[in-house]
């Protein structure tokens, strides 16, 4: 007899019901604080060059937030997100796909962007919208984006990339379809990997999301980024029951909790996810245990709602010192050029922001071109008439008013 | 040519997609195996299969999540909202992310293979719920483009272009005509210019403007007129956005009057827009004030729906005071 409630009745005559904790799932965590491989832990499969790629853009993230925090502080940018206390948990996932594969991100997601290979330059022009910026100066800073590395441009509203992340993943299994049959192959080559916080997952995008995922076998990798607080809210005033993860598990989607400070659980764990999806066509759900050890945002300050106790206790956690410890064992690090490397970063650092900060910003055309393919006629005639104003009063436009052909 | 009614026009041009790109798909609630509510994509996942045309779980956010997601993929997503009505909750999606994929990337990502059918308007006893016209709230979003249709010829031409069209599209269908009469549709492929209305009757004294459903109701007061000796110029808008103005401002530089009618509630609907800018573009020809014959600004009613709509008599009056001014 089929079920058409889609579930497998266990029936039971004692009135019981099921706390929301009674879950309790576990955390995978591979690596101690000291950089040791904990008893019973397997480490991943990771070979140097790619251990080193890992630690070098954490280090480069860690370093840049540092600078662009304080260039938001100095007036010279309006806006900035760090993505301080998560290094391990955006890179080691970014590291454990193909370079194909998409990536949609929230917004706290640098690392990964660089781990693809997005410049010093590209970061900066976007920093400061100007007009080698890719998104052509229309978002706010931090809003990143690349076609050709497969990183979808950020949205500010929240949690939107959810459900968009299964419908993209979902072509990217179309892909594999036999015309003639129409079945679908039983690999694929690429998955799509959406990060969310754990605010996000209060969003009803996420419930729509991850369902269709469920449902239609997506092989979408959902990251929840839980890592204590949107904005100002604990996570205790945001979600009850076991995590995020447990949503994963409500919806029938496969679901691990890694501890999102380790390098080589976040590796191990993604790697893993990714087989899963490649090989089932089905979505996997992360859920990365770390904490936000900045402010959300520079509009933000975290003195208002925790303590300076609380976050030093997180800071002896760092995720970056504790790779490091590893890669020192490892014998494929050491103390001085690693400082010497860390100058280095930071002087190109600066002396890229001196080169972006002085590039003009985006010529006029570029205020009414991509709302649509080519102009619509109405918009077409307001440019118009916007430049024949501009033309008659160029002092009061001085950014585009010399360069209007 | 083939005598079709306005479902199998829209069911043959979603054929034709389907059959044009290996990865294009129907979805959204009931379309599967069912062929929809009102049966407009019947037979099409015997025909193309469930990986390609399938029944999602009732989230319009989750439709349009999805659709703008497998757009930006690059595949055409043919997404359906069972009713206009429901459409807000997929509201964000839409005015946030469908229009302004490409603005916001600087073009990096676009979601141009997208098109959302929806069946709108009333005259189906349905309510509050089931009857609105909500294109008014999308037409006020820079990116996104909006098209309604007033025959099957039509709709089938227009859903082609729509689907062609590199611009995510909403497509509203009057369910009302659904079945209410067939027409002759070629069973190939062709399309209708999105962005330019059609004058469907010549005249001299008033222009009638209207779209969709209320195209019917415009010609039978135009009608109504002519036995009364006034000469109308009846015009289907049949794209909202963009619209053409050009054609309108002829039209009313030539007869000197302007009637709009909508479904939708008279207080920011679309007819408010055209208002204004035919005022500016046409001042100096205008013989009486642009009047406008429109829902009230009520929700649309169950009981008292043949008081609220705006009818042929309605619009008649409006031609009389028009015309008398």
């Amino acid at each position: 007899m089929t079920n058409p409630n889609n579930i497998s009745l266990n029936i039971s005559h004692a009135l019981e019901f099921i706390d929301g904790h009674a879950l309790n799932i576990p955390t995978l965590k591979i690596l101690s604080e000291d950089g040791d491989i904990l008893d019973g832990a397997t480490a991943p499969e990771l070979d140097k060059d790619t251990a080193l790629r890992i630690y070098s853009t954490m280090r480069f993230i860690r370093l840049l937030d540092e600078r662009m925090q304080a260039a938001q502080r100095q007036g010279r940018i309006s806006f900035y997100m760090q993505c301080l206390g998560e290094e391990a948990a955006i890179t080691a996932s970014a590291a454990a796909l193909k370079q194909e594969d998409m990536i949609m991100a929230q917004y706290r997601e640098q690392a990964a962007l660089h781990y693809r290979g997005f410049s010093l330059e590209q970061f900066m022009n976007q920093l400061f919208s100007n007009e080698k910026d890719l998104g052509k100066g229309r978002q706010m800073p931090v809003h990143y984006g690349s076609n050709e590395l497969h990183y979808l441009t950020i949205s500010s509203p929240l949690g939107t990339q959810i459900p968009q992340a299964t419908g993209y993943a979902y072509g990217q299994k179309l892909k594999h379809i036999d015309a003639q049959s129409g079945e679908l192959s039983s690999e694929i080559d690429n998955v799509t990997i959406c990060y969310f916080g754990e605010g996000a997952a209060s969003e009803g995008d996420f419930h729509a999301g991850l369902n269709m995922a469920a449902v239609h076998k997506a092989p979408v990798l959902f990251f929840a980024r839980n890592n204590g607080y949107a904005i100002s809210t604990p996570a205790d005033e945001q979600f009850k029951g076991d995590g995020i993860a447990s949503r994963g598990v409500g919806y029938g989607i496969k679901t691990i909790r890694v501890d999102g400070a380790d390098t080589l659980a976040v590796y191990a764990a993604t790697q893993k996810a990714r087989e899963i999806a490649v090989t089932t066509g089905e979505p996997v759900l992360i859920e990365s245990i770390a904490y936000r050890l900045g402010a959300h945002s520079t509009s933000d300050d975290p003195s208002g709602y925790r303590t300076k106790d609380e976050e030093a206790e997180f800071k002896s956690n760092c995720p970056v010192a504790r790779f490091k410890a590893w890669l020192l064992k490892q014998g494929w690090l050491n103390e001085e050029e690693d400082e010497a490397q860390k100058d280095k970063i930071r002087e190109e650092i600066l002396a890229a922001l001196k080169v972006a900060e002085k590039v003009q910003k985006p010529a006029l055309e570029e205020l009414v071109s991509d709302v649509y393919d080519t102009p619509i006629p109405a918009l077409q005639k307001q440019y118009e008439e916007l430049k024949e104003h501009i033309k008659q009063h160029p002092d009061a436009y001085p950014i585009t008013a010399g360069r209007i052909k | 040519m083939a005598k079709m009614n306005m479902l199998h026009a829209i069911n043959s041009a979603l054929d034709i997609t389907m059959a044009e790109h290996p990865q294009a798909c129907i979805f959204g609630e009931d379309v599967g195996y069912f062929g929809g509510v009102f049966r407009a994509t019947s037979g099409l996942q015997e025909k193309y299969g469930k990986h390609r045309v399938f029944n999602t779980p009732l989230t319009e956010q989750g439709i349009l999540g999805f659709a703008n997601g497998l757009a930006a993929f690059g595949a055409p997503a043919l997404a359906e909202i069972q009713f206009a009505d429901y459409i807000f909750p997929a509201f964000d999606q839409i005015v946030n992310e469908s229009a302004k994929f490409r603005y916001r990337s600087g073009n990096e990502f676009n979601v141009g293979n997208l098109t959302i059918r929806t069946p709108y308007g009333g005259g189906i006893a349905g309510g509050l719920y089931h009857s609105q016209s909500p294109e008014a709230y999308f037409a006020h979003t820079p990116g996104l483009k909006l098209v309604v249709p007033r025959n099957p010829y039509q709709a089938k031409g227009l859903l082609r272009a729509c689907i062609k069209d590199d611009n995510p599209v909403i497509f509203f269908e009057p369910k009302r005509l659904y079945r209410a009469s067939t027409g002759e549709v070629p069973e190939g492929d062709y399309t209708i210019e999105i962005g330019k209305a059609e004058v469907v009757k010549e005249g001299k004294d008033v222009t009638l403007l209207a779209w969709g459903a209320q195209m019917e109701i415009i010609e039978q007061a135009a009608a109504k007129a002519e036995e009364a000796g006034i000469s109308c110029e009846v015009i289907d808008l049949r794209s909202i956005l963009p619209w053409d103005v050009e054609t309108i401002a002829k039209s009313v530089t030539k007869t000197g009057r302007l009637i709009i009618s909508h479904e939708a509630p008279i207080t920011n609907g679309f007819g408010a827009e055209i208002a204004a800018t035919i005022q500016k573009e046409c001042f100096l020809h205008l013989e009486s004030p642009i009047e406008r014959v429109c829902g009230l600004d009520t929700p649309y009613p169950l009981a008292l729906e043949k008081e609220y709509v705006p009818d042929a008599l309605k619009v008649f009056a409006a031609i009389k005071k028009s015309v008398e001014f």
